[in-house]
């Protein structure tokens, strides 16, 4: 056989697989030299690129036209029980953003990682490569067992991955609380996927699909699987995890938890509810829009009173993980109701925002990545003006911090335009509550996207503009070239969607194709996006940044030609007040404090105020959340308790035991006869 | 090619009209208040004179300080652009729908926030808050309002919907429309830093929103910022006109007769409007800070009744 005709016998699926192994063998590599920072971080993660760029460009074939759903049974797994792997519309979208966000990441994390920070290099790059793999195993899975096998391998990965820095004891319990919440949530999927096979005992996804549930255990496979792979994605309640283990974890790894791993949470809940149950009831649908929405303003309020920057990043996820669900639910609502169109746009929707925010989300999360390695700071109480000692990260982050605002003409717009458009069509529901209360959902999406543009100027004002809160700012350095190209990449993502959103409604077409049965309207020009009829709405991208473009262009020529560009540097004029301190400038607190007042009930204060009296005066604010004190402490007390008392029945006595056996012998035997 | 010609004088026309309706609504506010008023064209002195100043920056200004002013004003030449203020025959208006345009408003207001808390002064950093608090209560509350007109027209673009009121003209008094444009002119108010929210011609430190971002610009850029924020206010009113008042506005295919008239019908309706907004700042009190996101939640509510009501009675 010559090499042309075996290249041709590769198949898409094929070479995902290959593709895979490559990562895992590139971490594997690390091992080599784990120490040699020029080895491990210079060579590998570069090369860990490429692969995700090729895994990109093999799931950007899955979603050509004309593509055939690809299958293989793997030699692998337990003897009667082969893996099965699978590449359709859906597992290839979630590869493209996967690799072409992973990307970024990878290129970013070999300038970022260096030595002394806890794991070493080489081992490190093991658990970020076999994380990367069992993403992208997740997503091809088409049995229960390999879905199964590559989630906890993307847990077990991850979970070493927060833990990088373990001397540190709050990073420990952060990991622990994650990998309590990570195995809480796979029992609700493992349990999902007993549910789904039907008494069949077959635990490949074709048999799921063939299964012919009863409606009510349908509905407890559904609320199984919401519930695992919402403590993944971080729907509240099962949210606490992420404000913890985001910031514990480096910055790459942040971003990849983040940006990816919420994104195959995402994906384990499409598959399961679109494509192994074949959506459902109305009230599923009406279920998860609650969820979300409450998920998303939930998270947005908790973003705006952060004061560490990787914690206020960490909420801004649980926020827009709340949005993607209710673009979920808001389809799976009208799917029920046989609404495909609608159905197919809020999916849409859903699906493009968990793309932009695998871009924007991860672009945020390594630029405090630079700005802790140029600052060793990570508390926005102590940063400041870094706009003028990092011009490259600052312009960079700018533009992530406008897109997950929600800004035209940036990716954020494009997917909150999307998901408004399909919630102005609601009161079309046959169903005379739903269409009343549905469109009311617009007004907390409005409001949370509002409340995102509230929590981006905190936090872009905040780290890089104003003035230094601390000295030692004064000594930060730009990031190198390697994390900068990798925060390029990143940002062009966000302008690109930004430009072409037809485009991408084109791509996630073919996915609305597969699992609603119809795709969003398309317009005749591959410059508009008309989603409802041309009359109806309608939004071009690129025509808006021509517009901002020309019109920026022209005031700037105007001004300067006509006039002049003459500049004089003074000090601040600040209403003439000449002792101006950068402690003046409002603190991350004093940003957030309109938040706190306004939604004060939602939060757990504990406030310390000066005295009158004080000589060194010292305000102390903490918030936290109710949830925690309100219900997981009291749970967290009820296993204790029960445990306790379970340890009654152990009382170390061999009689006991015994005894014990030969109860159950004793009852066995009745039952029997 | 004519409806390009159209779209690029309706866009020179608000520029150019913008500091005329500022200075109308000045002068009425003056007479109002037994001042003698100053003269209509005062925006364009003013104008002039920051224009050909030398601009004073602070010495930790960075570039993204010196870009906002730009970028601000643009966004409001770009939202005069798309808004129907003389005819709806207009070739840009399908880049951006009504809800792009809270949007693009948004986008301006995020920067000139942004601006405010580059130089690291007190006051920057605290009328950056505030904007931002009163934009984030008052973003939803305008949206609520534009779904109405939605719900009302089927459309998320100005250009149908103000031909929607033209065929039908007693959609205005719906009851829905009716609770929506009480909750658009509150709108109007806050987003515009006029009275009751903010005083927009105040230099009491603790209480100016506005004012407090715009502390340490000069010359050219404060320029731009105020020409700026006199066009924001010219397009609330005249998305105000296109919901709810859009007579007078030329439809597809009209004649230069028609077109003259148009803008005849804008100035009457700015001139209203202007004298309108001069007595209700005259009769009302500044708010303290804390009760303005009162004062927004009320708007909020009465544009989600308004959608309410729609849903029920379908009117």
């Amino acid at each position: 056989m010559n090499l042309a005709s075996a290249l041709a016998t590769i198949t898409p699926l094929t070479a995902l697989l290959f593709l895979v192994a490559s990562w895992l063998s590139i971490g594997a590599l690390g091992l080599v030299q784990p120490n040699r920072i020029g080895w491990v971080a210079r060579t590998l993660f570069p090369l860990g690129a490429l692969v995700a760029l090729a895994v990109a460009a093999m799931g950007a074939m899955s979603l050509l036209p004309g593509f055939a759903v690809q299958r293989a049974v793997l030699a692998l797994g337990l003897p009667n029980m082969p893996f099965h792997v699978r590449l359709d519309a859906l597992s290839g979208f979630f590869l493209l953003l996967l690799g072409s966000a992973g990307a970024g990441i990878s290129i970013f994390a070999a300038g970022y990682f260096r030595q002394g920070e806890g794991t070493a290099p080489g081992l490190l790059c093991l658990q970020y490569h076999v994380f990367l793999a069992s993403m992208a195993m997740v997503v091809l899975a088409d049995d229960a067992y390999l879905f199964m096998v590559a989630w906890e391998t993307m847990a077990l990965s991850s979970y070493f991955l927060v833990v990088t820095q373990h001397r540190i004891p709050e990073i420990r319990r952060a990991g622990f609380l994650y990998l309590l919440m990570a195995h809480v949530g796979a029992l609700g999927i493992l349990l999902s996927f007993g549910v789904l096979q039907g008494g069949s005992w077959q635990m490949t996804f074709d048999a799921m699909r063939a299964a012919q549930l009863t409606p009510a255990w349908a509905s407890a496979a559904f609320a199984l699987a919401l519930f695992g792979f919402g403590a993944k994605a971080g729907l509240v309640p099962l949210h606490v995890w992420l404000p913890e283990a985001h910031p514990a974890a480096p910055s790459p790894v942040s971003a990849m938890m983040s940006a990816l791993m919420l994104k195959i949470g995402v994906y384990g809940l499409l598959r399961v509810s679109w494509d192994l149950l074949h959506a459902g009831p109305w009230w599923w649908g009406l279920l998860t829009l609650g969820l979300g929405l409450g998920t998303a303003l939930y998270g947005a309020i908790f973003a705006a009173v952060q004061t560490d920057m990787k914690r206020l990043l960490a909420y801004s996820s649980i926020e827009n993980i709340g949005l993607i669900f209710a673009g979920m639910g808001l389809a799976l609502l009208c799917r029920s109701f046989d609404m495909r169109l609608l159905a197919a746009l809020a999916l849409a929707a859903t699906l493009i925002h968990a793309f932009n925010h695998a871009f924007f989300k991860s672009l945020l999360f390594l630029v405090t990545g630079s700005v802790m390695h140029a600052t060793g700071e990570r508390s926005l109480g102590k940063l400041g003006g870094l706009i003028r000692y990092m011009p490259w990260v600052a312009a960079l982050a700018l533009i992530g911090s406008l897109a997950i605002a929600g800004l035209p003409p940036l990716n954020g717009f494009v997917s909150e335009w999307l998901l408004l458009q399909a919630f102005l069509q609601t009161p079309r529901i046959p169903h005379a509550f739903l269409n009343m209360i549905v469109p009311l959902g617009a007004a907390l999406v409005a409001l949370t996207a509002a409340l995102a543009g509230y929590v981006m100027v905190k936090f872009y004002g905040v780290v890089f503009l104003g003035q230094p809160r601390e000295r030692a700012l004064e000594h930060a350095h730009d990031a190198g070239w390697l994390e900068r190209l990798g925060l390029a990449w990143l940002a062009l993502g966000c302008i690109l969607i930004g430009m072409f959103p037809q485009a991408a409604l084109d791509v996630v077409g073919r996915i609305t194709l597969q699992l609603v049965g119809t795709a969003v309207r398309r317009g005749p020009s591959p410059w508009w996006m008309t989603p409802v009829t041309s009359s109806q709405t309608s939004y071009s991208g690129l025509w808006l940044w021509v517009g901002l473009l020309l019109a920026i262009g022209a005031t700037f020529a105007l001004v300067r030609r006509i006039y002049h560009g003459r500049v004089r540097r003074t000090p601040p004029w600040d209403c003439g007040y000449p002792w101006q301190t950068p402690r003046m400038q409002d603190s991350s607190e004093g940003f957030g404090q309109p938040v706190r007042h306004l939604f004060g009930p939602v939060f757990r204060m504990q406030r310390e105020l000066p005295a009158p009296s004080d000589s060194k005066p010292h305000y102390h604010v903490q918030v936290q959340e109710h949830l925690w004190h309100r219900l997981y402490l009291p749970l967290a007390r009820l296993v204790q308790r029960t445990a306790e008392r379970v340890t009654i029945l152990q009382g170390g006595r061999l009689s006991t035991y015994l005894l014990y056996s030969f109860m159950t012998l004793i009852l066995l035997l009745v039952w029997v006869l | 090619m004519t409806a390009y010609v159209w779209q690029v004088s309706e866009c020179l026309l608000a520029i150019a009209l913008a500091p005329l309706f500022a200075g109308w609504v000045g002068q009425c506010r003056a007479w109002l208040q037994n001042r003698s008023a100053p003269p209509l064209w005062q925006p364009y002195l003013v104008l002039r004179k920051l224009f050909h100043k030398d601009a004073a920056l602070a010495t930790d200004a960075s570039w993204l300080f010196r870009l906002a002013p730009y970028v601000v004003f643009s966004t409001m030449v770009v939202a005069a652009a798309i808004i129907p203020s003389v005819t709806t025959d207009l070739p840009l208006a399908r880049v951006a729908d009504a809800i792009a345009l809270v949007g693009l408003f948004a986008t301006a207001r995020v920067f000139i926030s942004l601006a405010a808390m580059d130089v690291g002064t007190a006051f920057g950093s605290m009328g950056a808050r505030r904007e931002m608090m009163i934009g984030f209560l008052a973003e939803p509350a305008l949206l609520m309002v534009l779904f109405s007109a939605f719900m009302t027209h089927g459309s998320t673009a100005l250009p149908e919907m103000v031909e929607g009121v033209l065929d039908q003209p007693h959609i205005v008094l719906h009851p829905s429309l009716f609770f929506a444009g009480v909750a658009f002119v509150m709108v109007l108010l806050a987003e515009n830093a006029r009275l009751p929210v903010d005083n927009p011609s105040t230099h009491l430190e603790l209480t100016m929103i506005h004012e407090a971002m715009i502390l340490e610009y000069s010359a050219r850029h404060l320029a731009l910022l105020e020409w700026a924020s006199w066009l924001k206010l010219f397009n609330y009113a005249c998305i105000g006109f296109a919901l709810f008042l859009p007579w007078g506005i030329a439809l597809h295919g009209a004649g230069v007769g028609l077109l003259a008239l148009a803008i005849a019908a804008v100035l009457a309706k700015l001139a209203v409007a202007g004298a309108a907004l001069a007595l209700f700042e005259t009769l009302s009190a500044k708010l303290r800070l804390f009760r303005a996101p009162e004062f927004l939640t009320m708007a909020f509510l009465l544009a989600v009744l308004g959608l309410l009501v729609y849903l029920l009675l379908g009117a």
